[in-house]
């Protein structure tokens, strides 16, 4: 976790050192930062369906299931998530809806 | 061949605590007499919908950790299903089993706190005043 921390403040210093100073820098800067999936690597967090609290961070405000794209889950992973939030919701842990 | 499963179900809120502890005894038999095992029950207590479910709104959550034969699971999901105490029920198998205590026991106030907005009903059951006094 500390070495996400430090490599996240190193491409933040990166980016205030680069700047915005050209057009060009800017359209780089834009694209891509690596970010780690929540459910990989060391202290992962696990994915269990009756865990409510740990699922509901993976839902909107409405109940949906936030796409991978938003929380960066990596592929397998989402898809166990799916299924477990899938599950939370038939037992009543996690609504279908929220409104 | 034997595999481990979670089996969980939901009874209605109106059932005492007993009942609820017989049909979990009742499913416990029914895998002993076939030959499994079931290495943990824990009643996870009343415990709020999402949404309400047959116009109630909580339920006793019962998770039974079973080592057993594929069919045997069937058969409980049929005297389950028989139940018209049981709400909801699903087995699951998976690959190890854990007996520490589950994440719906660990945090089992935790959608207490939401409000939600069908018709109140009041919880009358022992269990429902303990949880009361204990949140207080």
């Amino acid at each position: 976790m500390a070495e996400f921390v430090k490599r996240e403040r190193e491409s933040e210093d990166k980016r205030a050192e680069s700047g915005f100073d050209s057009a060009n820098n800017f359209r780089r800067q834009q694209f891509f930062r690596k970010r780690n999936c929540p459910f990989s690597g060391e202290h992962a967090l696990e994915i269990d369906y009756k865990d409510a609290r740990v699922l509901s961070k993976f839902i909107s405000e409405r109940g949906k299931i936030i796409p991978s794209r938003v929380t960066s889950v990596c592929v397998k992973k989402q898809r166990e998530l799916a299924q477990a939030i899938k599950r939370a919701r038939f037992l009543a842990l996690l609504p279908y809806v929220n409104d | 061949m034997k595999n481990s499963y979670e089996v969980i179900f939901i009874v209605r809120q109106d059932a005492s605590s007993s009942l609820v502890e017989t049909i979990a005894a009742s499913v416990t038999s029914v895998i002993k007499e076939s030959g499994g095992d079931v290495t943990k029950t824990e009643f996870c207590g009343l415990r709020p919908f999402a949404y309400p479910i047959k116009k109630s709104k909580k339920g006793h959550y019962v998770l039974l950790n079973v080592i057993c034969e594929g069919p045997v699971i069937f058969e409980i999901e049929r005297q389950l299903r028989i139940n018209e105490n049981v709400l909801r029920h699903l087995s699951v198998r998976v690959e190890t089993l854990d007996n520490n205590p589950s994440a719906l026991m660990q945090n089992r106030h935790y959608r207490e706190s939401v409000e939600t907005d069908f018709a109140p009903q009041e919880a009358t059951t022992e269990t429902g005043g303990a949880l009361e006094a204990r949140r207080s």
